[in-house]
């Protein structure tokens, strides 16, 4: 076999200014965290913002050359180890945005800044850093970039998850995020040896290649595929690899948990779209043979259906605001599994379109548990009771985010779920369909739980109803949130273009 | 105003919640004032369709139609006909009756409006929709506003009440969306050639695929669409949140609930699962009679049954809506203009007697039937109106309820003759209940407790007054509305029937 060396050109790496600025603004509010001290926290946080607002700037300049060029199929970086592409694009997009919410979220967080704010910018910097290992998550193609990327988000999601050193809530569940995460690294790594033997390939389209020239016995292909796949499930919560979601979720401080419901799922679904897709499908009718035999559909339609059904029906039981909102991003993975089982360009590009969609919902949600948690020190769904008219328009768009999670129209998560259930029912997949759509009847039950805890039930005697004073930040961030959640609901006709051009200009 | 009469009657109410949103809580004269304002304006615009409208085509009219979404070709297609027309102005007109009858709301007054005129919007834009998508959205958009209105400023079982309606609800419309997906993925645009959720091209058999024009597949799709419609009519045995929703909403809520919002569930039915599965229409008629006298009689009995006056109301909108569905499976001329003048006369009839039972409790803070007696006395003025709405709703010829009625029976009888008998009892029951909780709430020995109660106030009667005169106007002469309906129903019918 002849040994091909890419020799790694510097000239490749202005496509990847986005990650380098990220990179470096990583490091600049790291030792600005130092080299300030006292109380100025502001230091990371702003550097953190700008960082993201510049890498958000260079990455929307560059999807849009892209698109004027009306090619975005993408530049290769560092030999064949990544690529930046239309795919590649719109997760950058999404991780930036996902991030900067956060980060300004955060920063009128308790949990993550302290009572008397005396915590350091640690979490800003951990922040830009996970957002850059996101984006290389989405623009591996190569073995060895995925498991490399995988481990950075992985590493990064340990310490953040364990962010407040004293509580043990948080301590217990970095642990289990790291003793997950190791046990299904190793569980992948294994699969990717066997596909590396079967193929002496590591970059995806020399692995596609050499399983379509080659004879590969169907039953090795299915061992990988199920190994592979437990791995990167793992990354994005979907049953039977979901143990450690809802304690992570409840333990972490709510900021990282936002981020941590969003982001890394994201990035594992780009991961996963980039590999199979061009493993096993792009384009290529022996690729898609490949999957047949080994029943691709039927695999991923039943992970899809036991991860929303039982997300679903535990989330029914949860009392407590925070691990609720765990399982009920477990049951949009399964949602999001749906587009998944036909690995067709219309069923991917709906997956994109949902996440984005789940992006500003889930967030919504997420950040105004955390502005009430400010003020109850409470996550319990008993101390929700009367909490909505004592701050009626951040209670309003709770009630926005709630719905559009349930999937009513006219809000965003409504259309995600049209898209992929047209999607599903395109190719005749009935059963899954009607099985989703019954899950989302079920999900209204415990979401409006919240609601009705907000505003229906009566407050006991006694209780406190006075105004509550959420910081103004808080509202402008829920409502960069609650804005869009109803306006794709009503138009989203440009989102939607949005992702099918991702899917359509996704290279080789 | 006038290009665009559909969209003014749908949006102006929205706008109307957008304003109120706006005006400090403590307030509280000007929002009602602004509401009323809000929903006064379709209200008048209704006055011009009513004018304006052509009963002499079945053709659609005052027809809006734009591109909305273009990936999915989902339009903003709005558009009436003869079907839609009386369910528009039922709408306008209670709805402004109702901002009314919601001026003694107190609590939270900001909130209860804007979810009221939201909720309007939604009314019009079901009624008005050509666009499957653009329907399915406004059916849903009612659901979140229906809820809170329930579920805040209703009576002391309000939380589950809401939530019942609400699961009830969503649960039938995941069908229905996915029906629609799987019209819109197998029906073309003779024009284009793409998939099209536009409802006249979908009424359009040689649009379907050949997929959907198999037999086991379309019967499936029927049963998908009626599940969804039934939760909302309601039909036997989908009824069960009818009366927990009704009981526990606020007078106004009631009869938005029953005026408007059932009749959506056989409005549905009409418009779009006749048109579009018209053989399955046939096949299902017997069915759907068999429904309707089920829910004829087991309406009319439970309502026999209460002790409640809202749950008997409530109730007996269940028994008055199977008529409407026997009508419907008569697929003869009489029969199905009767039920869409039964669905009208039903929304005016049953908004009296909420509101009359509105009246009581607002005095007495009970509705306990036993709990009174005697009242005629102490109220004559009172009694006289709700006496005149429950003779209404139990049939008496001079009040429209009768002429609906009246003309079902005479449409179905020749169609299914058993059916027709047993349902004729219905009105039996009907009489009985009435009457019944007639004599032990108004007539017999005088509750001391209540010698206090005032009769009637100015507003009350402002809000009863119109609705009896229509009530009364459609019992002697019912042309102005079945003028309105007959030309589509007919041609309904003859797509249908063949």
């Amino acid at each position: 076999m002849e040994l091909n060396l890419n020799i790694p050109s510097w000239s490749d790496l202005r496509f990847w200014l986005p990650e380098a600025i990220l990179c470096i603004t990583f490091l600049v509010a790291l030792l600005g965290d130092l080299v300030v001290r006292g109380r100025r926290t502001w230091v990371p946080f702003a550097v953190s913002v700008a960082g993201l607002i510049t890498a958000g700037a260079y990455a929307v300049a560059a999807m849009n050359h892209g698109l004027d060029a009306g090619q975005f199929q993408g530049h290769t970086i560092m030999g064949s180890l990544m690529i930046v592409d239309g795919m590649a694009g719109f997760f950058r997009l999404l991780f930036i945005f996902a991030s900067l919410v956060t980060v300004l979220f955060a920063w009128t967080s308790e949990e993550i800044m302290g009572k008397r704010r005396e915590n350091k910018g640690e979490f800003y910097a951990l922040t830009v850093l996970l957002t850059a290992a996101m984006m290389v998550m989405a623009e591996a193609r190569d073995l060895l970039m995925l498991f490399l990327s995988m481990e950075a988000v992985g590493l990064i999601s340990y310490v953040m998850a364990g962010y407040m050193r004293t509580s043990l809530r948080s301590s217990e569940a970095s642990l289990k995020y790291v003793l997950f995460g190791a046990v299904s690294s190793a569980i992948m790594l294994y699969g990717m040896s066997l596909l590396y033997g079967m193929t002496g390939a590591m970059e995806f389209d020399g692995i596609r290649n050499a399983l379509i020239s080659g004879t590969v016995d169907p039953f090795a292909l299915l061992v990988v595929v199920v190994l592979i796949l437990a791995g990167m499930s793992y990354k994005i919560a979907a049953v039977p690899f979901h143990y450690w979601c809802p304690d992570v979720y409840e333990g972490a401080p709510t900021p990282v948990s936002a981020i941590f419901s969003v982001g890394p799922k994201a990035a594992g679904f780009a991961l996963m779209i980039r590999f199979f897709y061009t493993t096993f499908a792009a384009g290529t009718d022996a690729g898609t043979q490949l999957v047949q035999d080994i029943n691709w559909p039927l695999l991923v339609a039943v992970m899809s259906v036991a991860t929303m059904t039982y997300g679903n029906l535990v989330a029914l039981r949860q009392t407590n605001v925070k691990r609720m909102l765990a399982y009920s991003s477990i049951a949009h993975v399964g949602y999001l599994l749906m587009g998944f089982v036909l690995l067709s360009s219309a069923g991917l590009a709906s997956i994109l379109f949902y996440l984005l969609v789940y992006t500003l919902m889930n967030l919504g949600a997420f950040f105004y548990v955390v502005a009430i948690n400010n003020h109850l020190k409470s996550e319990e769904l008993s101390d929700y009771v009367g909490i909505g008219f004592r701050a009626p328009w951040a209670g309003a768009m709770m009630v926005i985010f709630l719905a559009s999670l349930t999937g009513v129209p006219p809000f965003a998560g409504f259309v995600g779920k049209f898209y992929l259930f047209t999607a599903v029912l395109d190719k005749q997949w009935f059963w899954l369909a009607i099985v989703a759509a019954l899950n989302s009847v079920v999900s209204l039950y415990y979401y409006f739980k919240v609601v009705r805890a907000m505003f229906l039930s009566t407050p006991a005697e006694g209780t406190d109803m006075s105004p509550l004073k959420l910081h103004w930040l808080q509202y402008v961030v829920l409502a960069m949130l609650a804005i869009p959640t109803l306006a794709l609901g009503l138009f989203f006709e440009e989102f939607k273009g949005l992702a099918d051009m991702a899917i359509g200009m996704m290279g080789g | 105003m006038g290009e665009h009469i559909l969209s003014w009657m749908t949006f102006f109410p929205v706008i109307g919640a957008a304003v109120i949103a706006f005006i400090p809580s403590e307030r509280k004269e000007v929002i009602k004032t602004v509401a009323a304002a809000a929903a006064a304006v379709p209200l008048i615009l209704a006055v011009q369709l009513f004018m304006t409208f052509d009963r002499t085509t079945a053709g659609f009219q005052f027809i809006e139609h734009y591109t909305w979404i273009k990936s999915f070709n989902i339009e903003y297609f709005m558009g009436i006909d003869g079907l839609s027309v009386p369910m528009v102005l039922l709408t306008a007109f209670l709805s402004f009756i109702c901002v009314i009858a919601s001026w003694g709301i107190n609590k939270s007054v900001k909130g209860y409006f804007a979810l009221f005129l939201i909720l309007e919007a939604g009314m019009f834009g079901v009624f008005c929709a050509l666009d499957f998508f653009l329907f399915y959205v406004f059916w849903e958009v009612m659901l979140l506003p229906m809820y809170f209105l329930i579920g805040i400023w209703g009576g002391p079982r309000r939380e589950y009440a809401a939530i019942k309606f609400f699961l009830y609800t969503l649960a039938g419309s995941v069908l229905m969306l996915l029906a629609m997906i799987a019209f819109y993925l197998h029906t073309s645009d003779p024009v284009t050639g793409g998939h099209t959720f536009n409802m006249l091209h979908m009424f359009d058999q040689a649009n379907h695929s050949e997929w959907l024009q198999g037999t086991n597949v379309r019967h499936v799709l029927w049963l998908a669409l009626f599940i969804g419609f039934a939760i909302k009519v309601p039909v036997f045995p989908f009824h069960t949140w009818l009366p927990d929703a009704h009981v526990e909403a606020p007078t106004a809520v009631s009869v938005i609930l029953a005026g408007v919002l059932l009749k959506m569930g056989t409005y549905g039915i009409l418009r779009i699962s006749y048109p579009m599965l018209p053989d399955q229409a046939l096949w299902f008629s017997y069915t759907l009679a068999l429904l309707g006298t089920i829910n004829i009689l087991y309406g009319a009995y439970c309502a026999m049954a209460q002790t409640d006056m809202k749950k008997l109301v409530a109730y007996s909108s269940v028994s008055h809506m199977g008529y409407v569905m026997l009508g419907m499976a008569a697929m003869t001329s009489a029969g199905i203009n009767g039920a869409v003048l039964q669905m009208f006369n039903h929304g005016t009839i049953t908004a009296m007697m909420f509101l009359c039972v509105g009246v009581v409790y607002d005095r007495a803070h009970t509705r306990e039937i036993n709990a009174f007696g005697g009242l005629g006395m102490q109220m004559p003025l009172y009694f006289s109106f709700f006496s005149f709405a429950l003779f209404a709703a139990l049939g008496l010829p001079g009040l429209s309820g009768f002429v609906s009625e009246a003309m079902i029976f005479m449409g179905v009888f020749p169609v299914y003759r058993t059916i027709t008998i047993i349902a004729a009892l219905g009105i039996i029951i009907g009489a009985a209940y009435v009457l019944w909780m007639l004599q032990r709430v108004f007539l017999g020995p005088k509750n001391e407790k209540w010698d206090s109660l005032p009769d009637i106030n100015a507003r009350e009667m402002f809000t009863l007054v119109p609705i009896g005169i229509l009530v009364l106007l459609l019992g002697v002469y019912p042309m102005p509305v079945l003028d309105l309906m007959k030309v589509t129903l007919n041609n309904l019918i003859k797509v249908v029937a063949g």
